[in-house]
C-alpha cells in the first residue's frame, strides 16, 4: 500500500465541488460532467470524490472507509478497530469491474463508535482526538492498511484513474449527498497510487488540491507535533490536517484558519490602518508560521457545515466560484461549472488568500 | 628566559626597489615587527614577531611588502605533526596554557559544505524577489500555541514580548573589553540600521550605546558585569550566558591591564582589576536555579523583554535546550564548536563541543516532538561564513543566527587570531587608544550593515528560488536540503535525505 512508483509526472490538477445549501441530496451526475470537462487537468494517475450526507442510516457513526492491501490487512484492521471501537456495522465498499480501473485494493467500510472508557482514559482527549489517533495508528502501524475517510455521514472514494471511471467503479450513481467534491490528478510530488489520490480527509474534513506547496516540510513538521502522522508523503494530505487542527482543535473560524494558511504579506500588515486588524494579522503570522502554505495552491475543502474554496496569497492557481439557486459551485475553471449546471446566476473568481464559503443551512 | 627555538610563522618579503622607507609598516605594527633605524632610517623586520595580520602589507603605499605563511619545516611524522611539536615547544618555553583568539581552525568536517539547497522548477514556480515581496522578517520569543478569540470574535491572545528582525541575522555577544568601543559602536549602529540586534556580551552597556537600547541584547553572565536596573532597562532583550562555543565550560577573563577607566565604569569593577566571569554562575547549579534567574529577570523587566539563554553545543544539548525552554527561556541561543572567542585555551577551543549543525537539527526536532517549539526561538551561532550557511541553518530549524567572526571580518579583521594579546592592528580587539582609532565607527557601521544587506539579498534570492516568499516556510524545512558525502547516521540526525532522493 505504501509503495511509491519511482517516477514523477509534472503538471496541474482539476477540482470541482457542488453543494446544496438546503441539504437537498442530489446525485453525482453533474459533477462527473464537470470533471470530464477538465480532462486535460488530469492524466489518469488519480481521481476521487467525496460526498456528504450519504449515510443517513449511520449519520451518528464514524465511517472509516479503508483501503487494504489484502485480506490479512483487513483482518488486522478489523482486529484493531474491535479493540478500540464498537464496530456498529461493516461491509465491503460496493464497486463494479470496469475496463480501466485496475490494481485496486480491498475496499472496506466500518461504521464505528469510539469506546467511551478509552476516550476518557486521556484527560485531554475529546472523542474526535481519539478518533484521529485511531486513524493515525492504522495508517502508521497496520501494514497494508490506509484510512481514506473517517468522518460521519460522509465518504471518500478515490483511486488511480480518471474521474469518470472512478465514479463508475465506485457505483457513485447509487449515492445521494448534499455536498460533492471531486479531483482529477496530475501528480507532481508523488506518483500515481491509490492512497495518493485526492480527496484527503480526516474526520469530517476533506480536501482536494491543485498546486505544490513549497512549505511542505515546515507544514508537515508542524502538524506532526500536534499528533498528525503524515504517511502519504504529499503536501495535499497536510492541508486536510491543518484544517482539522486549526478549526477543530484550535477553535478557529474558517476565515481565521484561512488567514493562518494564506496570510497577508508583512508589507500589507505594516500599512494596515485599523490597529485591531494590524494586531490580529501580526498575531496570526507570529503564532502560525508553521501553518503558512507557501507556493501555489487552490483548495476546495468540505466539512460538516459546508464547503470552502481557498487559494494562495499570490493566486498562482485558478479557482472560480458560482451559485445557482440553492447550489454553490467551486471549480478550477468556470467552464466546469457551466458543464455541471449551465449558466450560473452569479460567478466570480476567488480572490487570493480569501476563502469563499458555502454553508449548509441548519438541518 | 632562554631564547625561543621556534621558527617564525610568517615570511616577510620586502622589495627593496619598491620600499621608500616611509615607516608606515613600523607605525602600523603593534607587535613591533618592523623597526626603523634611528641613524639611517632604514627598516628591518623581525619575522618572529609577525602575526600575519596583513596590516602593514595592506597599508604599504608602494606595495613593497608581502607577508606569507611559512610552511612548518622539520622532520614530519604522521602522529607527531610539526604543529603538535611546535605547540609542545611553546609550552616547554612558557609553562602555560596555549591561548588563542577566534574560532577553531581544526579541519572538522563542515556539514554546511555537505548540504545543498533546493530550487523550484516547473510545478511550483520560483519567485523573483525583485518583483514580489520577499519576507525575511522574523520574530524571536515565546509565542502561544494558538490564537484565541472571545465569543464576539475579538482577539484575546497577547503575543510577546518579541524581537522583530528584518533579517534573521544578529551580531553575536562581543563585550566592550574584548573589542573596542568603536567596534561596539559599529555593530550597534549597523544593527539599528539593518533592523536587527547586537549583543553586549558580558561587558556591560557603555553609555554611548544607550541610543541603541532598543537594538541591544544585554548579557547577564556569571560576573554580572554592568548588571543593574538601568542596564536591564536599556535593552530589547536579556540573555543569560551559560556557555560559549569556543570555550564550553570555561569562563571569561579580561586581564586587568585592559580594564581602562571606561571599561571599569561600564563593567562596574575597579580600574585595573581582572574581570573574571567563571563558567558557573554561583546562583545556578541546576535547571531550577536557572528558572529562578529567568523569572527574576522577567520580573525585573516587568515581562516586557524576552529572556534568552545562551548555551554551548555539547553532548547533551537536546535535554539541556529542552530544559531551558521548560525553565521559561523565550530564546535559546546555541553556540557550536566553531564559535569565536577573544581569548581561550587552544586545547578547549579545538576539542570541546559539537558542530552547530547537529545541535540545531537535534534541538529543533526534540522541541517539536515535545510540542514546545512555539515556546522558544532557536538562535544558532558558531562560524557562519556566508548567507548559504545561514539558509541551511534555518532549514535545519534555527529561527535566526548570531554572527561574530564574519561581522568582525566585515569591520576589517584579518583572522590573525591574536585577539587575546590586545594588540589588534585593525583596532577591533584592542583597548589601546592608538589602535582603536584605526576603526572609524561610521565606516565600520557601513561595512557591517553592507554585509547584512548583501546576505539578505542573497537569502531572498535563494528563498525565491525555492518557491517561497517567506522565511517562515524555510524554518525547519528539511525537505529543502539534501546531503552529499554524509554518513547514514549524520543524515539521520540532520533528518535530511541524501542527494538523489
Amino acid at each position: 500500500m505504501h509503495r511509491l512508483p519511482p517516477f514523477k509526472i509534472h503538471a496541474a490538477c482539476g477540482t470541482c465541488g457542488i453543494i446544496d445549501r438546503k441539504r437537498n441530496r442530489f446525485r453525482v451526475h453533474d459533477l462527473v460532467n464537470a470533471m470530464a470537462n477538465m480532462r486535460e487537468r488530469g492524466n489518469g494517475l488519480g481521481a476521487g470524490f467525496v460526498a456528504y450526507g450519504i449515510f443517513p442510516d449511520h449519520a451518528d457513526d464514524y465511517c472509516l472507509q479503508t483501503m487494504l492491501l489484502d485480506a490479512a490487512a483487513l483482518d488486522r484492521t478489523r482486529e484493531y478497530l474491535n479493540s478500540v471501537c464498537t464496530v456498529v456495522h461493516d461491509e465491503v465498499i460496493p464497486t463494479r469491474k470496469t475496463a480501466t480501473i485496475t490494481d485496486e485494493p480491498l475496499l472496506w467500510r466500518f461504521f464505528v463508535q469510539p469506546l467511551a472508557e478509552k476516550v476518557a482514559a486521556k484527560a485531554e482527549w475529546t472523542e474526535q482526538d481519539y478518533m484521529v489517533d485511531v486513524v493515525m495508528t492504522i495508517n502508521r502501524d497496520i501494514d497494508g492498511a490506509y484510512v481514506a475517510s473517517s468522518g460521519k455521514n460522509m465518504g471518500i472514494f478515490k483511486g488511480v484513474g480518471y474521474p469518470e471511471p472512478i465514479a463508475e467503479y465506485y457505483r457513485l450513481e447509487d449515492y445521494e449527498g448534499y455536498i460533492w467534491i471531486s479531483h482529477t490528478r496530475f501528480p507532481t510530488n508523488t506518483g500515481g497510487w491509490w492512497g495518493g489520490a485526492h480527496p484527503f480527509g480526516i474526520l469530517d474534513w476533506s480536501i482536494v488540491h491543485n498546486g505544490e506547496i513549497s512549505s511542505y516540510g515546515v507544514n508537515k513538521r508542524y502538524v506532526q507535533s500536534w499528533g498528525y502522522e503524515c504517511t502519504l508523503f504529499t503536501d495535499s494530505e497536510v492541508i486536510s490536517y491543518l484544517f482539522d487542527l486549526l478549526c477543530r482543535k484550535h477553535g478557529l473560524s474558517i476565515e481565521m484558519a484561512s488567514l493562518a494558511m494564506a496570510p497577508p504579506e508583512w508589507e500589507q500588515i505594516d500599512v494596515e490602518q485599523q490597529p485591531e486588524l494590524k494586531k490580529l494579522y501580526s498575531a496570526m503570522r507570529q503564532v502560525y508560521p508553521g501553518a503558512l502554505l507557501n507556493g501555489p495552491f487552490a483548495v476546495i475543502a468540505g466539512h460538516e457545515g459546508g464547503m470552502v474554496g481557498l487559494s494562495d496569497r499570490l493566486k498562482l492557481r485558478p479557482l472560480a466560484a458560482a451559485e445557482k439557486g440553492d447550489k454553490g459551485y467551486i471549480a478550477s475553471e468556470e467552464a466546469a461549472i457551466w458543464a455541471a449546471a449551465g449558466q450560473p446566476d452569479r460567478s466570480w473568481p476567488i480572490d487570493a488568500g480569501k476563502p469563499v464559503r458555502f454553508d449548509l443551512q441548519e438541518a | 628566559m632562554a631564547l625561543s627555538v621556534l621558527a617564525p610563522e610568517f615570511i616577510i618579503k620586502r622589495d627593496p626597489d619598491l620600499c621608500i622607507e616611509c615607516g608606515v609598516c613600523s607605525r602600523q605594527c603593534s607587535f613591533d615587527t618592523h623597526t626603523i633605524d634611528p641613524e639611517d632610517g632604514s627598516i628591518t623586520s623581525d619575522a618572529i614577531r609577525c602575526c600575519g595580520c596583513q596590516r602593514c602589507a595592506s597599508l604599504c603605499p608602494t606595495g613593497a611588502l608581502t607577508i606569507i605563511e611559512r610552511e612548518l619545516t622539520g622532520r614530519s611524522h604522521p602522529n607527531w605533526t610539526l604543529g603538535a611539536q611546535r605547540n609542545i615547544a611553546r609550552q616547554a618555553e612558557t609553562g602555560g596554557m596555549l591561548l588563542t583568539g577566534m574560532g577553531s581552525d581544526k579541519p572538522y568536517k563542515n556539514i554546511w559544505d555537505h548540504l545543498v539547497l533546493n530550487a523550484s522548477q516547473v510545478t511550483n514556480p520560483s519567485i523573483d524577489p525583485l518583483r514580489e515581496p520577499m519576507e525575511l522578517r522574523t520574530y524571536l520569543g515565546s509565542k502561544p500555541d494558538r490564537v484565541e478569540f472571545d465569543d464576539d470574535g475579538n482577539l484575546l491572545s497577547e503575543i510577546g514580548p518579541l524581537l522583530e528582525l528584518d533579517v534573521p541575522i544578529m551580531f553575536s555577544a562581543m563585550s566592550y573589553g574584548s573589542i573596542s568601543l568603536n567596534a561596539c559602536k559599529s555593530l550597534a549602529a549597523a544593527a539599528a540600521q539593518s533592523g536587527t540586534y547586537f549583543n553586549t556580551g558580558e561587558g556591560g552597556l557603555h553609555r554611548d550605546l544607550y541610543q541603541y537600547s532598543d537594538r541591544a541584547i544585554v548579557q547577564v553572565a556569571s560576573g554580572r558585569f554592568g548588571v543593574n536596573p538601568e542596564y536591564l532597562a536599556h535593552s530589547a532583550a536579556v540573555e543569560i550566558k551559560i556557555g560559549q562555543g569556543a570555550k564550553p565550560g570555561i569562563g571569561g577573563h579580561l586581564p586587568g591591564e585592559k580594564v581602562t577607566a571606561d571599561i571599569s565604569q561600564t563593567r562596574m569593577i575597579p580600574m585595573g582589576a581582572d574581570a573574571i566571569s567563571p563558567a558557573p554562575h554561583h546562583d545556578i547549579y541546576s535547571i531550577e536555579d536557572l528558572k529562578q534567574l529567568i523569572y527574576a529577570l522577567k520580573e525585573a523587566t516587568n515581562y516586557t523583554k524576552p529572556i534568552s539563554v545562551k548555551i554551548a553545543a555539547v553532548n547533551n544539548v537536546i535535554p539541556i535546550a529542552s530544559g531551558c525552554v521548560r525553565a521559561g527561556a523565550d530564546i535559546v541561543a546555541i553556540d557550536g564548536v566553531r564559535g569565536g572567542s577573544g581569548a581561550t585555551p587552544t586545547v578547549i577551543r579545538d576539542n570541546v563541543g559539537i558542530p552547530i549543525e547537529f545541535a540545531i537539527a537535534a534541538v529543533d526536532s526534540q522541541l517539536r516532538k515535545e510540542n514546545i517549539r512555539n515556546q522558544a526561538s532557536i538562535v544558532a551561532a558558531g562560524g557562519f561564513r556566508n548567507s548559504a550557511d545561514i539558509m541551511k541553518a534555518i532549514a535545519l530549524g534555527a529561527d535566526a543566527v548570531y554572527i561574530g567572526t564574519s561581522a568582525l571580518i566585515a569591520l576589517g579583521c584579518h583572522m590573525c587570531q591574536k585577539c587575546y594579546t590586545g594588540k589588534c592592528t585593525w583596532g577591533i580587539a584592542t583597548q589601546d587608544p592608538y589602535l582603536t582609532k584605526r576603526l572609524n565607527p561610521e565606516i565600520g557601521t557601513r561595512r557591517a550593515a553592507n554585509l547584512l544587506r548583501a546576505w539578505g539579498l542573497e537569502m531572498k534570492e535563494m528563498l525565491g528560488g525555492m518557491g517561497m516568499d517567506s522565511i517562515d516556510s524555510l524554518r525547519g524545512n528539511r525537505e529543502m536540503l539534501r546531503g552529499i558525502g554524509l554518513t547514514k547516521e549524520e543524515l539521520e540526525i540532520l533528518d535530511v535525505a541524501p542527494a538523489g532522493m
